[in-house]
């Protein structure tokens, strides 16, 4: 018996959720391509986080990782879950959004140049409220002017997901790579408990919450694109093979006809059945998991 | 002050366009008409509550599913019509109550609707209309990324009913693990967290705070005044570049975005190195 037999797959999965943000983003790139800007030594800090006795971090929680996949220019800019709950504040709304407009100066140069967003945000970090939204604004901005000249890939692999105003964000991406254990969503099942009641969403529901948020689901039902393994080789893999296919003839966000027409079809006296979008909302092939 | 949430935005909807009802084949919810605006013809878009909407969390004035697809539509229609031509202005009439929280909407994945409605628009600034947001009650959080945050240049009333935040007041100080009166408090000393239009305004983002009299009843004077104001931002939108840099490179931010131009100069200065 050979040792591949003996020792299950999974053993041999080098987890890309078990990562942080910065070991995610070098797991990503071409190795030995790739420098980081703007890093902790920069101490670039939030200053809206210490007036309410809170500790900054010296990254800001994002880190902007600029070098090549697949030999392309790229830059991989990544949230940690971990600080904050990845939400954006000034500073790493700003690094966000400048790392997206020199790829895009760089794309319009004729160095083409795709940005990669490692996602685990909550959305705006509410301890720097209106600036936090300003900036998820500017984001979004700034991901549609890049989007003109090279892609914009989203990947969710969780745990945090990809929620509020960055969920808005992300949906602007020429492409979107979610594991099963990722949720994607605009309001968080607490938020809408909170907002319309237990009966409209028991948020301690966790099968109810991935059927509906999971990576799964938003694969099936074709609003994210591809459904990866948790294994940083699979994600890399998968990435390299957006590059290479490049931007998308027409990117979901701009498909106002089909999902209109799809919203206008829906049964609103109940609740949505999540497993009947994924054969009435599906346009393209049956989402199967990356291996 | 939730009960009026849409009111204020159909009176001066009604009051620049003369009508106020949908286009044909929209919902209740969303108003778009042309009207004239100085020299131009101008798209006037608004939100407003619809208590016979189809989705149950969307009928107070939220922007829901149906919302977001209805507005992408209008936006991309001036866009299209316009293409060989003058670029209409459109103006975002903001006085929405929020996003809806809603299980279907979650469901049928709002976020995507949301994102179809802010693209429309900041596609339309980047082809060339000039797109302002007027804002004249609350713009909050998903609500306002969703119909208005693309906008070359915002404008408010100066007004106690206008409120631009994050997230409302009861629920933001939950999530903070605050009180309303600790985080009232907190906003007096630390501009981003108030709910207060002035404090707002001292960010950088806004181009421009209207005092108008009796904003609840649009008058011939404040109408003629607001259209006035309407026309300088959209000359100063077409003078401008088709970005959002103006919310970097104004007063205010150069006072209050001191993190976010150092961040900037920074990533720029690195980028080009090695």
């Amino acid at each position: 018996m050979s040792y591949a037999t003996v020792v299950p797959e999974f053993v041999l999965r080098q987890s890309f959720v078990e990562l942080d943000a910065r070991a995610r983003a070098q797991s990503l790139m071409d190795a030995d391509s790739w420098r980081e800007l703007i890093g902790p030594f920069d101490r670039v800090e939030s200053p809206w986080l210490p007036m309410q006795d809170i500790p900054p971090e010296s990254d800001d929680g994002c880190i902007v990782l600029k070098g090549a996949i697949a030999g392309k220019p790229a830059v991989v800019i990544a949230l940690e879950g971990k600080f904050q709950g990845g939400s954006m504040g000034e500073v790493s709304g700003a690094k966000m959004t400048a790392a997206l407009d020199l790829a895009a100066k760089d794309s319009q140069n004729g160095k083409t140049t795709t940005a990669v967003l490692l996602l685990e945000t909550g959305g705006v970090r509410l301890q720097e409220a209106n600036l936090g939204l300003g900036v998820i604004a500017e984001v979004m901005a700034s991901m549609l002017a890049l989007r003109e000249h090279a892609p914009v890939i989203t990947v969710i692999a969780g745990t945090v997901g990809c929620f509020g105003g960055m969920a808005i964000a992300a949906a602007l991406s020429s492409y979107i790579l979610m594991t099963r254990e990722a949720r994607l969503g605009l309001n968080g099942p607490e938020v809408i408990e909170q907002e319309s009641g237990i009966e409209e969403f028991d948020s301690s529901d966790r099968a109810l919450i991935w059927a509906i948020n999971g990576g799964e689901q938003r694969v099936g039902m074709g609003v994210a694109d591809e459904l990866v393994l948790d294994d940083a080789p699979t994600i890399a893999a998968a990435l390299r093979r957006c590059l290479t296919t490049g931007l998308p003839q027409v990117h979901r966000s701009q498909q106002v006809q089909f999902y209109r027409e799809c919203v206008a079809a829906l049964d609103t006296l109940q609740q949505i059945d999540p497993f009947r979008l994924r054969k009435s909302w599906k346009q393209g092939t049956e989402g199967e998991v990356t291996r | 002050m939730s009960t009026k949430i849409g009111l204020r935005g159909k009176a001066w909807f009604q009051a620049f366009t003369g009508k106020n009802s949908p286009m044909a084949g929209d919902p209740g919810s969303v108003l778009t008409a042309d009207a004239q605006l100085g020299e131009d013809m101008a798209r006037f878009l608004c939100i407003v509550p619809n208590p016979g909407a189809r989705f149950p969390c969307a009928r107070r004035g939220e922007v829901g599913l149906e919302e977001s697809y209805t507005l992408a539509t209008r936006v991309r229609e001036a866009i299209e019509q316009d293409k060989n031509g003058r670029k209409r202005p459109i103006v975002a009439i903001v006085d929405l109550k929020s996003q809806a929280y809603g299980r279907r909407e979650e469901t049928a994945a709002i976020f995507l609707a949301c994102a179809a409605a802010a693209d429309a628009y900041a596609t339309a600034r980047m082809k060339g209309h000039p797109v302002i947001a007027l804002v004249m009650g609350n713009a909050i959080s998903g609500g306002f990324l969703t119909h208005g945050y693309q906008a070359n240049r915002i404008l408010a009333f100066d007004d106690a009913d206008v409120i631009i935040h994050a997230m409302h007041r009861e629920a933001a100080a939950r999530i903070t693990l605050r009180t309303v009166a600790e985080l009232d408090i907190l906003g007096r000393k630390i501009a981003l967290l108030s709910y207060d239009i002035h404090d707002y305004a001292k960010l950088g983002l806004l181009h421009k705070l209207l005092h108008v009299q009796d904003p609840d009843n649009p008058s011939k004077t404040t109408v003629s005044q607001v259209q006035k104001e309407l026309i300088d931002a959209i000359a100063d939108a077409r003078a401008g570049t088709g970005d959002l840099s103006n919310r970097l490179t104004s007063e205010g931010a150069r006072e209050m975005r001191k993190a976010s131009l150092a961040a900037r100069a920074l990533m720029e200065e690195q980028w080009v190195k090695g």
